[in-house]
């Protein structure tokens, strides 16, 4: 990342926020004092975190600091041991009713795509939705057909995952959770496994998302992206948030030590 | 283009042309891949040699001097003589049917359409089943769900009718009677179509979270897996018996087909299992945060995935099946290798060459299945391929 994208002048950019409004009062997600280990491993330590609905939110943090863990957590893909998580109003606990219901209102988008390779790009859009949802299969393609075309790429409808580049397998990947009608979206660094001519191709269909409102926690490095869309931005380091702030402050006057030494590390 | 400048712009585009001929032709391969080397070329001749030699004494002990057509055994005794298929020519219908009683009024009547009326309800059953079977392997066949449910769940109905008999005015037949090609043909195909959802189960048993489940599955694997199928199959004919109340007697071919089912199984779990853990954690992961729970996610995303990595490995498993199941010859089952071997007996036919071309013959039918199944295996491979990977 350039340190260009830093410079204050970014008058476009603020235009855009203002369409970017999170609620006030209704929660999306709230993370209460909570705890997670591997084996004896304290990776996520005391955790406190309230996203609003409407919110972006960009986590970042050096190698090992227990980001992806944290978002694994809000789509239970990791368990945690203490304290609370509470998702759009449920609760997750060993009750797997409500781990598949949380799962049902969160997307996630994964680093390596993870599309399904044995099924059409209009297939990975469509299982889901037709076998968890009961949508009927018409509707269900109607729906990935328009998320396909939101993502740029409906022409690709009936290729396999393994005829597309890495750009275009990320943005059906977006398309793929978008077509469960989320209220969520997860991002474990979207925009790492990808060359850079295909970074900005994803970024931008992410912007555009943040613009129709949609809550997001985003990790990424893509510092550019963050000043864009985010609200604020959430340091982590050692399993804990360090800081958070929006994202102006957070770059322009980091407070913790370890947040100045990273963002001194990134930015150049 | 000058080597010397760094800086280049290309002003002409260069158009494709097709390959040079030196990639092409028969005689460019056959100059890379028979006599690259002197190595090679050694090799090629040898190889030459060899088929110079041997290739004129198998056809003349198949085709030149063999006896296609005799009325009993004398031809085949003359000197020099090649292979005696007109015995197996006599019989087949031991082959095929073992002892399964004629019908008795196509019995007495003469021609080809009443040798074939004479067996007419194994006749049926294999015609059926090759009428079910085709359109089922054949990829773009249409009414798969009705095709599988008329296979899968019909046809053994009907096959057990037809055979066993006892209702609807057809003669009693017991399992004893049954035999020759019939009941290698029975056993290899319960054995197959019931292996591998066992199998396909059990691998998933074993990977199971919960400790109930997944002990007990690799108990069940490493159990059978750990003993010979022979002893399966004497423990399942001669010691089960025993452990039963008297006046239940357990049918011997029924106890192969569940010994060969349950010993299969837990080859084909091993198998499965190895495609399993070839999937990328990912995929689960992609999945679960989908909404999908555990068995959508293993009907629609892993299983299909992990058991198309081993395919190889799971024709590997039936194709060794398919052999093996001549062992029941040793619990006194007739299937086709035990009619050849108990005809080489047949005083008829003693001829220096007889035992060798049954046993030529029964080897030619086995190898005939094997290899379609080899074959198709193949072609599903080549058909499910989706694009390279990343
Ligand atoms: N399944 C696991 N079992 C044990 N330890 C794990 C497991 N997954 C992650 N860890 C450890 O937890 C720590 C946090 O991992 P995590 O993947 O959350 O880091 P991260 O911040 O996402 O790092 P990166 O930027 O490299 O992706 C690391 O030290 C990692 O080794
Ligand atoms: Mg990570």
């Amino acid at each position: 990342m350039s340190n260009d994208t830093l410079t204050p002048d970014a008058a476009p950019q603020k235009n855009d926020r203002t369409k970017m409004v999170a609620s006030e009062t209704e929660v999306a997600i709230e993370i209460v004092d909570m705890h997670k280990w591997f084996g004896d491993f304290h990776v996520l330590r005391d955790i406190n975190l309230k996203v609003m609905k409407g919110e972006r939110i960009v986590i970042a943090g050096p190698s090992g600091s227990g980001k992806s863990t944290l978002i694994r957590c809000i789509n239970r893909l990791e368990e945690h041991q203490e304290g609370q998580i509470i998702v759009d109003g449920i609760e997750l606990t060993g009750d797997l009713k409500a781990v598949d219901e949380v799962r049902r209102e969160v997307g996630m988008v994964f680093q390596h795509f993870n599309l399904f390779p044995h099924l059409t790009i209009l297939q990975n859009c469509t299982l889901a939705p037709i076998w968890v949802r009961g949508t009927p299969k018409a509707e269900a393609e109607k729906t990935a057909m328009h998320y396909l075309e939101t993502v740029k790429i409906p022409e690709q409808a009936n290729k396999f995952p393994g005829q597309l580049s890495g750009g275009q397998q990320q943005r059906v990947a977006i398309a793929r959770s978008l077509c469960m009608n989320p209220k969520i979206m997860l991002f474990d660094e979207p925009t790492s496994a990808l060359d850079p001519e295909m970074i900005k191709e994803v970024l931008d269909v992410m912007v555009k998302l943040a613009e129709d409102g949609m809550t997001m926690l985003v990790v990424s490095h893509e510092m550019g992206f963050a000043r864009q869309v985010a609200n604020r931005v959430i340091f982590m380091d050692q399993g804990q948030i360090v800081e958070q702030n929006e994202p102006e402050k957070f770059f322009h006057n980091p407070q913790h030590e370890r947040t100045k030494l990273f963002l001194s590390q990134i930015l150049h | 283009m000058n080597t010397q400048d760094l800086a280049y712009v290309r002003t002409k585009f260069e158009p494709a042309r097709p390959a040079p001929m030196s990639n092409l032709g028969l005689v460019v391969w056959l100059r890379r891949h028979l006599f690259a080397t002197v190595g090679d070329t050694v090799l090629t001749l040898l190889g030459i040699a060899f088929l110079v030699w041997a290739l004129p004494n198998l056809y003349n002990f198949l085709i030149g001097d063999a006896v296609f057509a005799a009325e009993n055994g004398d031809a085949c005794r003359a000197a020099n003589v090649g292979a005696c298929w007109a015995y197996v020519w006599a019989r087949l219908d031991f082959f095929l049917y073992g002892f399964f009683p004629a019908d008795p009024y196509w019995k007495e009547q003469a021609g080809l359409f009443a040798e074939f009326m004479a067996q007419w309800r194994v006749n049926l059953v294999f015609f059926i089943g090759l009428a079910l079977v085709v359109p089922l392997l054949w990829p773009s066949a249409p009414f798969k769900v009705v095709n599988a449910a008329l296979f899968f769940i019909v046809y053994p109905v009907v096959v057990f009718y037809l055979l066993a008999g006892g209702a609807f005015g057809l003669e009693k037949v017991p399992t004893e009677k049954w035999g020759g090609l019939t009941i290698t043909l029975i056993i290899g195909l319960v054995g197959i179509v019931t292996s591998l959802p066992l199998g396909i189960l059990l691998a998933l048993g074993r990977q199971s979270r919960l400790p109930a489940i997944k002990y007990l599955s690799t108990g069940f694997i490493e159990l059978w897996r750990a003993v010979p199928l022979i002893t399966v199959l004497f423990m399942a004919s001669v010691m089960l018996p025993l452990f039963m109340p008297s006046g239940v007697t357990i049918d011997k071919l029924l106890s192969a087909l569940v010994g060969i089912a349950l010993f299969n199984s837990a080859y084909m779990a091993e198998v499965v299992r190895g495609g399993l853990q070839a999937l990328p954690r990912g995929q689960y992961e992609a999945a679960s945060s989908l909404g999908l729970n555990y068995w959508k996610s293993m009907f629609f995303i892993i299983l299909p995935q992990a058991l198309k990595h081993v395919i190889p490995g799971i024709v590997n498993t039936f194709i060794a099946l398919f052999k093996d199941t001549s062992l029941v010859s040793i619990i006194g089952i007739f299937d086709l290798l035990k009619t050849v071997q108990s005809s080489t007996a047949d005083l008829d036919w003693t001829a220096p060459t007889q035992a060798i071309t049954g046993y030529i013959f029964a080897a030619a039918v086995f190898w005939i299945f094997c290899f379609s199944m080899s074959r198709y295996s193949i072609f599903m491979e080549n058909r499910l391929h989706t694009g390279h990977k990343r």
